[in-house]
C-alpha cells in the first residue's frame, strides 16, 4: 500500500517536473526555429526580388538600346536614302557588325507596303503587305512598337521592333527582326540553383522564352499566371513536392513580366540544417530533462521512504521505551507494597526464632517443627526479596542512563524475565558467563532490551524442546570488544531472508504477534552504542547472534 | 554487644513492634515509634544514639523526619530504612547527614550490623569532638 502510495507520488512528481521544465523548452525551440526560419525567408526573398529587378533592368536597358539603335538610324536617313536597298544593307551590316541578333531590317510606306528589306527571307517578305497586321496600327499610333516573340521561317525565336518617322508630310516605318537569344541569356542568368527556373511571360501568359522547367516557348507557363501584375511582387506557391517561391516584375516595353522561380526547399539547405540540428539539441534535452527527473524523483523517495521507516523505527522505539519505563514504574510500586509486609513476616518469623533460641521452649516435643517452619518461612522471606530486590532494580534501570555495568548481570537479569516461557517450553537456556568481562559504561536499559529481543526471539524460533546456549567473552590481549553470543537450535532461517532480518516491518510471526521491529531496533541500539550484531544461520540447525559491545 | 540506645521509626505497627522485641532482646536499648512526628516528641524526652527511619511514611515522610531529627540531635546516627526502589532518596538522605541507607527488608543481623557502625561512628565523632573542644 505504502508503495503504491509512493509510486503515485513520485509520477506526480515527474509529471509536473517534467511539464514545466519541457514546456519552456518548447516554446524556446519554437521560437527560435520561427525567428530565424522569418529571418532566412525575409533574407531568401529579398535576394530573389533584387535578382528580378536587375534581370528587368538588363531586359529593359536591351529593349531601350534596340529601340533607341532603331529610332537612330530612322532620324538620321532619310526615306529616300534608306528606299535604296544598297544603303539599307549597309547600315544593316554596321549594325549586324555590333550584333548578330539583328536578322533583318525593312522600310515600309503608309500603305503598309515593303519598299526595301534586306534580310534571309526577301522573296517571301518583299511582296507582304502590313497594312492589315495589328502591329502596323499599333506603330502607326505609338510610334514605337516591340511585337511577342514568334517563330521565324527557321524556327528560331525572335520578334520585331518598328519604328515610325515622319518625315515631310511622309509617314514611313523602319522594321528590324531581332534574334531573342539575347533576351533568354539575360533571363537565364537569373536562374537561382539546381531547381530554379526564370521565364518571360507576355500579357496574356505566354511563354516568351523557354524556360528551363516549367513549359515550352510559346506555350503556358506550369506556374501561377502572373501576367497581369503591376509592379515586382513575391509569391509564395506550396505545392506537395515543392515549395516555390515566384518574383514577378514586370517590363516597361514591351508590356512583358519577367518571371523567376526558386525552389525554396533547394535554398532552404542551411535552415534545414539549423532545424535539424535544432531538433537533435532539443531531442537531446528532452532526455536530459527526463533522465534528471526520473533520478531525482527516485532518490526524493527513496529518501522520503528512508525517512519514514527512520520515523516509524524511532516511534516504535520511543513507544517501547515508554511501556519499558511503565512497566518498570508498576514493578517497583508492586515490589515496594510487598516489601513492607514481607519485612514484617521476616521480623516475625526472626522473633520467633529468637524465642525458640530460649531454653525453656526447647524441651517441647514440637521444637523441631516450628524451628524448621521457622527456617522455610525465612527462606520463602529471602526469596522473596530476591525477586522484589531484582524488581527495584529493573524499574530503577528503565530510565536512560550512562552508567558502569557488568554485561554478565544485565544479561542474567534478563534472562530471569524470560526463564518462565523457557521452562513452560521446555527449552533449556544454556549460559556460560566470562567472569573477567569489565564492566562498562553504557545504557544497561538499552541493552536489556535489546538481550530481551534477541533471546525472545530465540525462544519463538526454537518454538518447544530446545536448546539456547548464551555465552559472553572478550579478548583482553586484543583489547576487542565484549562479544555476547545467543545460539539456538531452532529451525533457521533462509539464505533469502537472512539479509532482510534487520529490516523493519520484517517479521516471520504471525501477523499483529510482532511488530517486525524487534531486530531493527535492537540493530540501531546497538550502533548507538558503537557496536554491533552478526548474525549467522543454517536451515535445520539453528541461528547464531553474535553482538559486540565496546570497551570504554 | 554494646548497650545503647536506639529509635526505630516506621508506619508499619506490627513491624516497629517485632523489631522493637527482637532488639530488646537482644541486649539493646529500643524505642519504636510509628510516625516522624512521635518519634520526634520522643526525642524530646530522651537521647538516642542511633535511629532507623522509615523513608516512606504517611503525613510527615522520611526526609523530613531526618531535617527535623538533625536540627534536634545532631550527633544522634540515622540509617534509612527504605521500601522504594529509588536510589535517589536514599542519596538525598546521605546528604541530609544520615549514615546509611538499607533496603527493606532487611535481616536483622545485617541491621544490626549497621547500627553498631553507626554508633562506633557516632562514639569516634564525639571524641573528636571533644578532643577539639
Amino acid at each position: 500500500m505504502a508503495s503504491k502510495h509512493y509510486r503515485s507520488l513520485r509520477l506526480k512528481i515527474v509529471f509536473v517536473t517534467l511539464f514545466f521544465s519541457l514546456i519552456p523548452l518548447f516554446a524556446l525551440g519554437v521560437t527560435i526555429y520561427y525567428l530565424f526560419a522569418t529571418a532566412y525567408n525575409s533574407k531568401n526573398s529579398e535576394g530573389l526580388r533584387t535578382l528580378a529587378e536587375t534581370r528587368r533592368s538588363a531586359v529593359e536597358l536591351f529593349f531601350d538600346e534596340r529601340i533607341s539603335q532603331l529610332i537612330t538610324i530612322a532620324n538620321t536617313h532619310s526615306l529616300d536614302t534608306l528606299q535604296d536597298e544598297a544603303n539599307l544593307k549597309r547600315v544593316f551590316d554596321i549594325m549586324q557588325a555590333r550584333s548578330k541578333s539583328f536578322i533583318d531590317l525593312g522600310v515600309i510606306d503608309e500603305e503598309g507596303k515593303h519598299l526595301a528589306y534586306v534580310g534571309p527571307h526577301y522573296d517571301e517578305l518583299k511582296v507582304v503587305n502590313y497594312a492589315h497586321e495589328e502591329w502596323f496600327q499599333a506603330v502607326r499610333s505609338s510610334g514605337v512598337y516591340v511585337s511577342d516573340i514568334f517563330l521565324g521561317f527557321r524556327k528560331v525565336p525572335h520578334f520585331i521592333i518598328a519604328v515610325t518617322r515622319l518625315e515631310k508630310n511622309r509617314t514611313w516605318i523602319l522594321r528590324a527582326t531581332i534574334n531573342s537569344e539575347i533576351i533568354e541569356s539575360i533571363v537565364r542568368e537569373g536562374i537561382v540553383g539546381k531547381r530554379g527556373d526564370g521565364y518571360i511571360v507576355n500579357r496574356n501568359n505566354v511563354l516568351q522564352t523557354t524556360p528551363r522547367f516549367s513549359g515550352k516557348l510559346l506555350g503556358r507557363p506550369d506556374g501561377p499566371d502572373l501576367s497581369s501584375i503591376i509592379g515586382l511582387q513575391l509569391e509564395l506557391v506550396r505545392t506537395e513536392r515543392e515549395n516555390n517561391l515566384f518574383a514577378a516584375a514586370p517590363i516597361r516595353n514591351p508590356k512583358w513580366v519577367l518571371v523567376l522561380r526558386e525552389d525554396l526547399f533547394e535554398q532552404m539547405g542551411p535552415l534545414f540544417q539549423a532545424q535539424y540540428a535544432g531538433g537533435l539539441i532539443l531531442a537531446a534535452g528532452i532526455l536530459l530533462v527526463i533522465t534528471g527527473t526520473v533520478l531525482t524523483s527516485r532518490s526524493m523517495i527513496k529518501e522520503l521512504i528512508r525517512m519514514e521507516v527512520d520515523k516509524a523505527k524511532s516511534d516504535d522505539l520511543v513507544m517501547q521505551s515508554s511501556k519499558m519505563a511503565a512497566l518498570g514504574k508498576m514493578a517497583a510500586g508492586i515490589a515496594h507494597e510487598i516489601n513492607n509486609p514481607l519485612a514484617i513476616i521476616g521480623e516475625k518469623a526472626g522473633w520467633m526464632k529468637d524465642l525458640l533460641d530460649k531454653e525453656d521452649i526447647q524441651a517441647s516435643e514440637n521444637f523441631k517443627e516450628f524451628e524448621d517452619c521457622i527456617k522455610k518461612i525465612e527462606r520463602q522471606v529471602e526469596r522473596s526479596r530476591t525477586i522484589t530486590h531484582r524488581l527495584l532494580r529493573f524499574g530503577r534501570r528503565m530510565e536512560p542512563t550512562q552508567d558502569m555495568v557488568d554485561i554478565n548481570t544485565i544479561l542474567a537479569e534478563t534472562l530471569t524475565f524470560l526463564e518462565g516461557e523457557a521452562h513452560y517450553r521446555d527449552i533449556k537456556i544454556v549460559s556460560n558467563y566470562d567472569k573477567r568481562l569489565p564492566r562498562i559504561t553504557t545504557d544497561s536499559a538499552q541493552l536489556q532490551q535489546v538481550f530481551l529481543n534477541i533471546v525472545d526471539n530465540a525462544i519463538d524460533a526454537v518454538g518447544k524442546s530446545g536448546i539456547i546456549e548464551i555465552e559472553t567473552g572478550y579478548d583482553q590481549a586484543r583489547n576487542s570488544d565484549i562479544f555476547i553470543r545467543i545460539k539456538d537450535n531452532g529451525p533457521g532461517i533462509s539464505k533469502e531472508l537472512i539479509g532482510k532480518i534487520f529490516d523493519p516491518f520484517f517479521s516471520t510471526k504471525v501477523q499483529n504477534e510482532g511488530t517486525g521491529l524487534g531486530l531493527s531496533i535492537s540493530y540501531s541500539i546497538i550502533e548507538k552504542l558503537g557496536g554491533k550484531i552478526t548474525v549467522q544461520s543454517e536451515e535445520g540447525k539453528g541461528t547464531t547472534f553474535v553482538i559486540f559491545v565496546p570497551v570504554r | 554487644m554494646q548497650e545503647f540506645r536506639v529509635l526505630i521509626v516506621d508506619d508499619e505497627e506490627d513491624f516497629v513492634e517485632t523489631i522493637v522485641k527482637r532488639l530488646k532482646d537482644r541486649g539493646l536499648d529500643v524505642t519504636g515509634a510509628t510516625s516522624g512526628r512521635a518519634a520526634l516528641e520522643l526525642m524530646d524526652g530522651k537521647e538516642f544514639d542511633v535511629a532507623v527511619l522509615d523513608v516512606k511514611m504517611p503525613g510527615m515522610d522520611g526526609i523530613e523526619t531526618l531535617r527535623e531529627m538533625k536540627k534536634k540531635s545532631p550527633r544522634m546516627e540515622v540509617i534509612m530504612l527504605t521500601g522504594h526502589g529509588s536510589v535517589e532518596s536514599g542519596i538525598q538522605g546521605l546528604q541530609l547527614g544520615a549514615y546509611n541507607y538499607v533496603m527493606k527488608p532487611v535481616p536483622l543481623n545485617d541491621l544490626l550490623k549497621q547500627m553498631t557502625q553507626a554508633y562506633e561512628r557516632k562514639l569516634i565523632e564525639q571524641d573528636r569532638h571533644r578532643g577539639g573542644a
